[in-house]
């Protein structure tokens, strides 16, 4: 709409001159709130974001401080949970549970699903492929309302009487069906299912409408192979939620119908409470082949945004091209193929057929070969580079670091045989939060340190930004290393307290140590809250290129109007990685900038 | 209380620090009109050296890790293939702390290296097949590897010729938050069983007119015999549950509606696993830690805890309910010749429930209708879909499992 609308009126002189940025009247509302303008949606995303990471990381150091000490009172809790959960500040194992369940699903759907790919989808798509805003402005808003609309319905789970939702955030059935199998069954979790339901029809009009902008709206030069890693990241991203959240969907529907209407989708033969329920000849492993069906891909959906943020700065940062930029599409690709064909290995088991579990093996271990060859290509871009040490570089390089990590651990946990003894286990927990968790959260923070001149016009303060990442590096891996020890020792995820099992008495003392850099930890997130709300308003403003980088965002003006670029859009020249070039007397060579008479493309 | 403390001290400590950078801040002031909050070669020497730093820091946390907690893990296994487990676990771990060390130092070592300067350039190295294709390829090579060994071993295990091989087959009950077991007798098969029947003190819905039900047993601690393959046949009576048995390297979910499967064989007695050494020390430890506990809820007025002794478990490993944390089995491994004699102590279900009838009150509100209790499901194509092994070669006996 407003695409079209920018694209006519202007003259094509090129000035800077901002007059025509008044011919629309915003007020507060249209502006601020109903706004359709990409680049404050993006902001909207990532403010909603931050305020459920809060919810979701508070949450975990409640439920570590009850792992470290169990059964122990504290006022906290007591102020927190109340009387019912925390009678004289003890947790009851019930919202433990509630806890762990509202904890994961924040983190992976309102955080890390919508916060981070949100955010930057929104924020990049549009200015790096050089278009007005996205395909459909309305939709994007409409989107973005959705996602809050979910957000508070799942906030306001949490004031249910019998207590949110607490299955797990994988709602396995029967457990997740029956009120009297769980108190949080019941409200708490039609709650959830309604709220997932939303964020899921939200999730689906952002993810079609980025894959449509890219595909229709890129500027004038700007291939498929110009684009950068960033945009590539988006683009399969949002292909992966069109394939796989639909399916979720189905299954919160299913599992509705079960709960609500007496369908037998997922619940057979059960005997609970003195009576036996009339289910009959329903599976509960349906259910997790539908869950994992997304479940699995989702893990990507937080992941490849995050590298490919992560190839952005890296390379921007290194002033040197992205090492390989075909290899890293391909590894995309790939990735997200194979993200779709191995989602039993989260049921090797569940009692699936085992001739399965070999298939899901199979298929698990080669999405190891796409995974190294990017954590290769980002190692040799770092090679001989001129590295810039800002935050974001920090945090990327951090990312590459926890990649490794606790992508190394999935070669046991994919591999049928030895996950015998590890499924469920603080081992996953520990696998899992490093390589998606952590790895995403720093690809989410390198976005956020990277692009916030970009979203607000003002720098954040770096020395904050040091801070904020080396106390979040060591107690990152402070916490989940120990705890692959713990996880081979045998002690299984989601007890309230290992205090029934002597044979884990040992391992009291690790569960400490993990809580107390865990408190660190999340007490130093407050380090960022600070930098990140204070330089709204009082940061440094900053200049239109700061770290000098290639992208056509940083050729749209600081001051944010509606449709990105007074007068014509740039158009594409070269590709997005022209980094200390041969032949050029800057180190960096943007991509609106012709080629030289003579100059040659380096790169394949 | 104590943490509350510790939190705020936190919050003091990250203010001092915010503080600090203040502090640091106006020290350069003076010395440079650099506010730019883009990095500076000042700014990039100083990370560069803790990318060092943090390079060994992940080193020495990880060795120090190594020794530390490495006695935590499980120690020997005490099933026939746990070897082949742990022998693939260990040949894993090497490969992953070879690539781990190689990477983390790369990563970390160029971070520190090729800090930025102001005069430096960087190498223009856009790609090159070569490299592409040797790291691709090796990764492939190893990973083949580990797949065959993998699904070699996953093969052996999960896959049981139960005509073939000379295996005992015993039924674990789950239910919120209790294991049961069922000892399907002289004849090796349980008695068809569905939680339509249950009834009184027939908690597991065995149908007592079966004649496979005729001589199953039900315990409340299981027993196994050493040096014989155990077929373990998993049932649930209400949500998910997962038979986790960690020493003897073991797990199988536990889904309502159907029969699913895990076999081993127990190779040490629990007897002959409290003489291990490993095994020694890990309870010694324990017990220490657990004394210096008592010690203090003594003091506190308390009663102390119990001495630890080992022995073998099963847990529910898959989230189940708000008491999910203590759902618990003791596993006791004896010589055959003790099970035999345990065994035989125990009295048949149609025994017991006989007992119970003869009791003068009525059983307590019998709760399943009788209706249902009619139509007894045929399990047996589930028992085909879980556990494909089970019904290939043996399909009277697949039928009979239930």
């Amino acid at each position: 709409m407003s695409a079209v609308a920018h694209d006519h009126g202007h003259d094509h002189d090129h000035s800077h001159d901002h007059d025509h940025e008044h011919h629309h009247k915003d007020t507060f509302i249209t502006k601020y709130i109903f706004s359709i303008d990409h680049k404050m949606i993006a902001k909207q995303y990532l403010i909603t974001g931050i305020i459920m990471g809060v919810i979701g990381v508070g949450m975990s150091m409640l439920f570590r401080m009850q792992l470290a000490w169990p059964e122990e009172s504290f006022k906290i809790f007591n102020f927190l949970l109340g009387d019912k959960f925390a009678p004289n500040g003890v947790m009851t194992n019930d919202i433990y549970l509630a806890l762990v369940t509202i904890h994961g699903t924040i983190m992976v759907f309102f955080v890390l699903t919508a916060g981070l790919s949100g955010t930057f989808s929104n924020l990049l798509i549009p200015l790096q492929i050089g278009a007005r805003d996205m395909a459909s402005g309305f939709m994007n808003m409409i989107s973005y309302w959705l996602f809050f609309l979910s957000s508070v319905i799942m906030v306001s789970s949490l004031f249910v009487e019998a207590g949110p939702a607490s299955a797990g955030w994988t709602i396995y059935p029967p457990l997740s069906a029956l009120p009297q199998a769980i108190g949080g069954s019941g409200t708490g979790m039609t709650l959830w299912l309604v709220s997932m339901a939303i964020f899921i029809a939200s999730s689906l009009m952002g993810s079609l409408n980025y894959v449509v902008t890219v595909i229709n709206l890129r500027t004038k030069g700007m291939s498929m192979t110009r684009l950068p890693l960033t945009i590539w990241a988006f683009f399969v991203t949002a292909i992966i939620g069109i394939v796989s959240f639909p399916v979720l969907l189905s299954a919160a529907l299913l599992l509705i119908m079960d709960r609500s209407f007496g369908t037998s989708f997922f619940l057979s033969d059960i005997y609970i409470a003195g009576e036996v329920l009339h289910y009959q000849g329903g599976s509960p492993v349906l259910f997790e082949h539908l869950f994992w069906f997304l479940g699995h891909p989702e893990v990507y959906i937080v992941l490849l945004p995050a590298l490919g943020i992560t190839s952005e700065v890296i390379a921007t940062n290194s002033r040197k091209p992205i090492f390989g930029y075909r290899a890293m599409i391909m590894s995309i690709l790939a990735i997200a193929f194979l993200s779709t064909i191995v989602w039993g290995h989260h049921m090797f088991l569940s009692g699936m057929n085992p001739f399965l579990g070999s298939v899901f093996t199979f298929t698990t271990l080669l999405i190891a070969i796409p995974s190294a060859v990017k954590a290769f290509n980002y190692i040799t871009t770092l090679w001989k580079g001129n590295l810039q040490l800002n935050p974001a570089m920090l945090f990327s390089i951090g990312l590459v670091s926890t990649f490794i990590t606790g992508g190394l651990t999935g070669i046991i946990l994919g591999d049928s045989t030895l996950d015998i003894n590890v499924h469920d286990t603080y081992f996953v927990v520990a696998h899992f939060h490093l390589v998606m968790g952590i790895s995403a959260l720093y690809g989410m923070f390198a976005g956020i340190y990277h692009w916030f001149p970009k979203m607000f016009g003002r720098m954040l303060n770096k020395n904050l930004g040091y801070v904020h990442f080396w106390v979040t590096a060591v107690c990152a891996y402070g916490v989940f290393f120990p705890m692959h020890f713990i996880g081979l020792a045998g002690l299984p995820r989601r007890y309230y307290t290992n205090t029934n099992f002597p044979l884990f008495d040992d391992l009291q003392n690790v569960n400490v140590l993990i809580t107390t850099f865990a408190l660190i930890g999340g007490a130093f997130q407050l380090v960022f809250l600070y930098n990140f709300f204070s330089s709204i308003f009082y940061g440094k403003r900053t200049v239109q290129n700061p770290w000098k980088s290639n992208t056509l965002e940083w050729t749209a003006p600081i001051e944010h109007i509606h449709g990105n670029w007074p007068g014509e859009i740039p158009e594409v020249h070269r590709w997005p990685y022209d980094y200390s070039k041969p032949g050029h007397d800057e180190d960096f060579v943007p991509q609106h900038i012709p080629m030289k008479e003579g100059e040659e493309q380096l790169h394949h | 209380m104590t943490s509350l403390l510790v939190i705020i001290v936190l919050v003091l400590l990250s203010v001092a620090l915010w503080q600090l950078t203040k502090i640091f801040d106006l020290t350069q002031v003076g010395a440079n009109a650099d506010n730019s909050q883009v990095a500076n070669d000042n700014d990039n020497y100083v990370q560069g050296y803790l990318m060092f730093g943090f390079l060994t820091f992940i080193y020495v946390f990880t060795i120090f890790g190594l020794f530390k907690w490495s006695h935590l893990i499980l120690g020997t296994p005490a099933s026939a293939h746990g070897a082949q487990v742990d022998n693939l676990m260990n040949i894993t771990w090497v490969l992953i702390f070879t690539v781990q060390a190689i990477t983390q130092v790369l990563l970390h070592y160029f971070a520190f290296k090729y800090r930025g300067k102001k005069d430096q350039k960087a190498l223009y190295f856009a790609d090159n097949d070569k490299l592409e294709f040797v790291w691709s390829v090796i990764p492939a090579v190893v990973l083949a590897g580990l797949i065959l060994y993998g699904l070699y071993a996953w093969t052996n295990i999960m896959f049981v010729n139960e005509k073939e091989e000379d295996v005992m087959v015993v039924e674990l009950y789950a239910q919120q938050f209790k294991w049961t077991a069922r000892y399907s007798g002289e004849d090796d098969v349980l008695g068809k069983a569905n939680v339509r029947y249950i009834e009184g003190v027939n908690t597991l819905g065995v149908d007592l007119a079966d004649p496979n039900a005729q001589d199953d047993k039900v315990v409340s601690e299981l027993h196994l015999p050493k040096g014989r393959k155990i077929l373990f046949k998993m049932r649930s009576q209400d949500v998910l549950h997962s038979a986790y048995m960690p020493h003897f390297r073991a797990q199988m979910n536990c889904v309502p509606g159907m029969v699913t499967q895990f076999a081993f064989e127990p190779i040490y007695t629990t007897a002959e696993m409290r003489e291990m050494d490993f095994m020694q020390e890990k309870v010694a430890k324990i017990n220490e830690l657990r004394a210096k506990k008592s010690a203090e809820l003594v003091a506190k007025g308390e009663t102390a805890l119990d001495p630890y002794t080992f022995d073998y478990l099963l847990l529910c490993n898959k989230i189940c309910g708000a008491s999910h944390y203590n759902m618990q089995m003791k596993i006791v491994v004896d010589t055959p010749e003790d099970f035999k004699k345990w065994l035989a102590e125990k009295p048949t279900l149609i025994e017991e429930v006989k007992t119970a009838n003869a009791a003068p009150a009525p059983a307590e509100g019998a709760p399943a209708s009788k209706d249902t209790a009619a139509k007894p499901m045929d399990t047996a194509k589930t028992a085909k879909v879980s556990a494909p092994a089970a019904a290939k070669p043996a399909p009277t006996k697949a039928v009979a499992v239930k």
